[in-house]
């Protein structure tokens, strides 16, 4: 007759020496994990974001100042191109008006010239004028004086002296009209 | 020459007569109060506080393990400034360490419902891992199943929970044992299956696995500082007296190899825990 031997495998340390080591590490575990999950999780975390906020922070400010650097540098630069078509301007300015300074100038000039010209011609007509005048007065005695010298005492004829001196000067009269004229 | 036996050749490399050369063993890494019918049997060692069977070594380094992670993630969590100093550099770098290269790689914007979760383990497994090389401890708190179990079990119930709340009980079952596309006829044998590979081997791995790596890697450095003692002390055999000081010195290495085993575990545990969550959560499977 067989005996029936009951199943005892002997586990040798794969069985707990004490079963109470698996209560304890059990609640070893779950003291660990409470205090990680309450304290040391949400602590870093928090940290973590503060981080990243500020690394973003940090990026964007710099992003800012870039694109303010930007502005100023292409506002100087279309100040410059201003300043310098300004300046482009002025001298083109300065050019032309110092070229027209120098027309009217030399207008002015000729003005003057030309001025002095007519008043220099006036007054020479007007003292050819009397000089003509003059010279016609005096060339009337002058001439009678001499052609009574030239004739001799036949022209005492007051008479005929006077007709004659007053038929010349009328022709010299008529003369200085023509010439006039 | 003659032929050799095995046990022969054994018995010339190894000196397991004439010495007391006690191996180590699963014993190291039991602990009960001295008077306890385990440790007079010789199948544990004697420690414990308080007469108390359980608050023993490991008991106390998981205590403290979890109030260290809490204390520093505290201390960390003060006075957090928008540019860091050293401290905080360094508590940054772990935190964003399983904040965007665990729980955001793996689980995508949702990530911060389950971050908590996923920090706390990570820094508790790394610490008690660590436990094993460090001095007074000289012992990986996981290297006691119980433990292990415990935060399987922490994760499988928040896997299925993150499942459940997003697509309720009904949906998030269909989802997680019924693939889409597998012909009718073939459900009988797909569905357990499913169930096994999502809802069983899932916790059973994740706990076996940070076990037996403590286990095996701290089962290792006694064998080599045990070993490597009994050797060193053994009365006129230079060679032996060599060897041990050799196997001694190897522990080291094997320890700076724990320290890295220690963070790649709790990495491990994490991201598939993350990976758990992440399959519960997804729309289509």
């Amino acid at each position: 007759m067989i005996q029936m031997v009951p199943m005892a495998i002997d586990l040798g340390p794969l069985l707990p020496t004490h079963i109470s080591e698996l209560i304890v590490g059990a609640v070893l575990m779950i003291l660990i994990f409470l205090v990680m999950w309450k304290k040391v999780v949400p602590a870093f975390e928090k940290m973590y974001e503060e981080r990243t906020a500020a690394i973003q922070g940090g990026m964007e400010k710099a992003e800012k100042a870039q694109e303010e650097a930007q502005a100023a540098l292409a506002d100087y630069k279309s100040q410059l191109a201003e300043a310098r078509t300004e300046a482009a301007r002025i001298r083109e300015d300065a050019k032309n008006q110092g070229a027209q300074i120098i027309a009217e100038m030399r207008e002015q000039a000729n003005a003057e010239a030309e001025r002095m010209h007519a008043t220099t011609q006036a007054q020479l007509a007007a003292e050819r004028v009397q000089a003509m005048g003059e010279l016609r007065t005096e060339l009337g005695g002058l001439a009678t004086t001499l052609a009574g010298r030239i004739v001799g005492e036949s022209l005492d004829d007051d008479e005929r002296a006077r007709r004659t001196v007053e038929r010349f000067l009328a022709d010299l009269e008529s003369q200085t009209e023509t010439e006039k004229a | 020459m003659g032929p050799m036996t095995l046990p022969a050749l054994v018995g010339a490399l190894v000196p397991l007569e004439g010495g007391h050369y006690e191996s180590p063993g699963v014993k190291d890494f039991r602990y009960f109060c001295a008077d306890n019918p385990e440790v007079t049997s010789g199948h544990a060692l004697a420690g414990c506080t308080f007469g108390v069977d359980w608050m023993n070594k490991p008991f106390w380094q998981a205590v403290i393990g979890a109030a260290l992670v809490i204390v520093l993630w505290l201390i960390a969590s003060r006075n957090l400034k928008k540019v860091p100093g050293k401290g905080q550099f360094f508590a940054e770098y772990v935190y964003s360490f399983i904040r965007n290269g665990v729980a955001r790689d793996i689980l995508g914007p949702e990530y911060r419902r389950y971050l908590p979760y996923l920090l706390g383990l990570f820094s508790f497994l790394l610490v008690n891992n660590w436990f094993g090389e460090t001095f007074l401890f000289m012992l990986p708190t996981f290297s006691n199943i119980g433990y292990a179990w415990a935060l399987a079990i922490m994760s499988w119930l928040i896997y299925i929970g993150a499942g459940i709340h997003r697509h309720g009980f009904g949906h998030y079952m269909k989802m997680q044992l019924v693939p889409a596309g597998v012909p009718v006829y073939l459900l009988p044998v797909i569905i357990p299956l499913e169930f096994l590979s999502n809802f069983i081997t899932r916790p059973l791995t994740l706990g076996l696995r940070l076990f037996a790596n403590m286990f095996a890697g701290h089962l290792v450095v006694l064998v080599f500082v045990a070993g490597g003692a009994f050797l060193l002390t053994y009365e006129s055999n230079l060679f032996y007296n060599v060897s041990g000081a050799v196997s001694l010195l190897f522990s080291f290495a094997i320890l700076f190899l724990e320290l890295f085993i220690g963070a790649l575990q709790a990495y491990i545990f994490t991201v598939l825990t993350a990976q758990y969550v992440h399959s519960s959560l997804a729309e289509a499977h």
